[in-house]
């Protein structure tokens, strides 16, 4: 295992980890931890605004990218367990930040933005890092969500780091390219749609017989696990920072 | 007779017309095969374009050019196109459009024109309008045709009847045209829509178009098909009147060079379009003596005014974000309530309404980005559709009757929450308290109140965990001294 640079890490773990999935900001402690990087955890953070923005209420969102600024404007790599608020912010602050008609928000969130990661692209892009030393003896499958995949470009990024994941069986998931359905207010907006759309990914997840279906976003899993629970499958949703955490003779 | 017009000023909301087409087994079965074989076909033709991130690039900046100069081009296509002999008239609205072509199609002297298919058509609802004056409209792309007979609808900006399978079509040819005896087989539908529409080509003296591009350097038209009747309706016919979106302007004729490598392989993944045709005015003792071009705005000029929803102007209808969205495989179009469908018809028929009706339409997405990875000429329809989210918020939150609205008053009060990192602890506290009061089965929530409850028709969600990160982590900090 390369350990590479090390690093000042700033975990922003984003408002529904932080409540629903205090697991995997864990796991990402580990991890960075067991890299020899150290891990701070800004107080004052809370949310990206990403259901604001995307939901139409830009107007809300705006203090929470000013929020963002001031509590990570200082940190060496800010490192997000979540594709789709990573893209929010890439995607979406600039704009925001010119819309405000405030400069100095501007040039914060130009010179912050370069240091932002989502936490698989943080391990290969900046590190250069494909096997951090983890042990997971499951079958797991990986369910690649749109942001990442189209809006971050992870590319294989997070099955290079799986497949350096020592006991796994990796089995590729049929239409990774296709989105789960989830969507934010829209699994909720258009229930109907989006429920046929989340059909036919636990379809192709319980294909694969895994016993875990991973990805780089708790939303879009928990939105297949709340099927594959409804379902009786027995299938387990798992963030990657949580395979990645695993260690031999830990358990898991 | 034609059937009723997709409206959306009278259409239902989105969700609600997506429930009722996501009933008919027969309907998506159909739309998922013909949207999965036109995909494959374009993965090819598009993978075998080295150049093709570039072909769009050069694309969306034509588009963008011809937007930020669509005054200019527009005048300097009229003057082009009467030089060459053609008669340009301009439509404010539908309602303008219908009665320009009504009556220069009574002018002309014929109470029948046959039709190419044309989308700018549908949005006005012409064929409605000519029989309403007595004036037979006869559809000769294949598509419509099934459409027309069948008083059906268009589902599918460039595959019209793509949510009818050969069955389908042969029992509306069958009833529609008397025939006895028909197989169901691609070529015996051909033959029977050939016999069918070949006596109408040869009589039909008006001919009526919509148009891929209008070429503002040269005055030309532009329609590209893949059956022939399109050729057949711009040379027979003694009159021809074209309609088109004052968005369907391009600079200069060399700007085709980039559009028809773009649009064919996007729309219908061929390499080419079988008939490519350009016309400019009129030549004497070839093709249509009278040409007319009603140039139609019916709400685009608006579009073009905000700079943020701009970009849907450059649309080229190629559908391939109809293909690609996941939303619109599941529904099929006619549940998008509008001639257009799909992420653009999302974007596009909101705006052509001035935002007064089909506000559900931007919400009609997962924002997945799908539609946006295959636009030819890159239109950030995700971008579109946050934006048009945005204005419908606003829009409620501007009505009185609209002061108690649930959604609003829990964003306002989760915006206000996250602003403050004590109040925002409190909220989750009050969260796990709050959840305990809900059904509950071996630690997974069954049952959510109100608009939430669309969580729960389809998923169980976990209960909260005793412990927020932040929580584990301020205990961690103080072991840690």
């Amino acid at each position: 295992m390369d350990r590479g640079i090390l690093l000042r890490t700033s975990l922003f773990i984003t408002c529904y980890n932080d409540t629903l999935f205090p697991g995997t900001g864990k796991a990402v402690v580990r991890v960075l931890e067991r890299l020899g990087h150290t891990v701070e955890f800004p107080r004052g953070q809370t949310c990206c605004g990403q259901m604001h923005y995307n939901t139409g209420y830009q107007a809300e969102a705006a203090p929470l990218l000013e929020r963002f600024v001031t509590q990570f404007q200082d940190a060496e790599a800010v490192v997000i367990p979540s594709s789709s608020c990573v893209a929010m912010m890439r995607d979406h602050y600039p704009k925001m930040a010119a819309r405000m008609g405030k400069p100095d928000l501007v040039t914060g969130v130009e010179r912050l933005l370069p240091r932002v990661f989502e936490f698989s692209e943080f391990l290969t892009k900046r590190l250069g890092l494909e096997d951090v030393g983890a042990y997971y003896p499951r079958r797991v499958t990986y369910h690649a969500s749109c942001h990442g995949l189209r809006n971050l470009s992870l590319g294989d990024g997070p099955m290079r780091l799986l497949k350096a994941v020592r006991g796994i069986e990796l089995v590729e998931l049929a239409g990774l390219a296709e989105c789960c359905g989830f969507g934010g207010t829209f699994a909720v907006k258009n229930a109907d749609v989006s429920g046929a759309m989340l059909a036919e990914k636990t379809a192709a997840v319980l294909d694969t017989k895994a016993e875990v279906c991973t990805a780089c976003d708790n939303s879009c899993l928990m939105h297949i696990q709340g099927a594959l629970h409804r379902q009786k499958t027995g299938v387990k949703t798992l963030h990657l920072a949580e395979i990645l955490a695993g260690e031999e003779g830990a358990g898991s | 007779m034609s059937g009723t017009a997709l409206d959306p000023k009278t259409a239902p909301a989105f969700p609600i017309a997506a429930r009722a087409a996501m009933k008919d087994s027969q309907l998506q079965r159909n739309v998922h095969h013909a949207t999965q074989v036109i995909q494959t076909k374009r993965a090819r033709v598009v993978a075998e374009m080295a150049d093709w991130q570039e072909l769009r690039e050069a694309g969306e900046h034509i588009r963008r050019h011809t937007m930020e100069h669509l005054d200019f081009y527009l005048q300097e296509f009229e003057v082009n196109c009467a030089r060459a002999g053609g008669i340009v008239h301009w439509a404010t609205d539908a309602e303008e459009a219908r009665q320009i072509v009504v009556g220069l199609v009574k002018a002309s002297g014929s109470d029948e024109v046959i039709k190419i298919k044309s989308m700018t058509t549908e949005e006005i609802a012409l064929n409605q309008a000519l029989e309403s004056e007595d004036i037979h409209p006869f559809e000769t792309d294949l598509a419509e045709l099934i459409i027309q007979l069948g008083r059906d609808q268009p589902s599918h900006i460039v595959v019209p009847a793509l949510h009818k399978n050969r069955k389908q079509i042969k029992e509306i040819f069958q009833r529609e045209m008397h025939l006895a005896d028909l197989g169901d087989r691609p070529e015996d539908l051909a033959d029977a829509a050939r016999s069918f529409l070949r006596e109408k080509f040869l009589h039909v003296r008006t001919g009526v178009s919509g148009a891929n591009f209008l070429i503002a350097e040269t005055g030309g038209v532009c329609v590209v098909e893949s059956e022939g009747n399109g050729r057949m309706c711009l040379t027979l016919p003694e009159t021809l009147i074209t309609i088109a979106g004052i968005d369907k302007i391009l600079p200069r004729f060399e700007d085709l060079e980039v559009m028809l490598q773009l649009l064919p392989r996007s729309a219908t993944g061929e390499r080419m379009n079988p008939y490519n045709s350009v016309w400019t005015g009129v030549h004497a003792g070839d093709g249509p003596q009278t040409f007319h071009v009603v140039l139609l705005d019916n709400g685009r000029t608006g579009i073009l005014a905000d700079w943020e929803s701009r970009q849907t102007l450059h649309c080229i209808r190629c559908a391939a974000c109809q293909n690609a969205c996941p939303v619109y495989r599941q529904t099929g179009g006619h549940a998008y309530g509008s001639v257009y469908a799909g992420p653009i018809g999302a974007i596009l028929t909101p705006q052509l309404q001035e935002m007064h009706y089909a506000q559900s339409l931007p919400y009609a997405s997962s924002l997945c980005g799908a539609c946006y990875e295959v636009c030819p000429v890159k239109i950030n329809i995700p971008e579109v559709l946050i934006h048009l989210r945005q204005k419908v918020v606003e829009q409620n939150a501007a009505q009185v009757s609209n002061s108690f609205d649930i959604e609003a008053l829990g964003m306002k009060a989760m915006a206000v929450t996250f602003r403050n990192e004590r109040r925002f602890r409190a909220a989750q506290r009050m969260g796990r308290a709050a959840a305990k009061l809900l059904p509950r089965k071996d630690g997974w929530i069954t049952w959510l109140p109100g608009m939430l409850g669309g969580w729960t028709q389809m998923r169980d969600l976990e209960e909260m965990p005793q412990e927020t990160f932040r929580d584990w982590w301020q205990k961690r900090e103080k072991d840690d001294r």
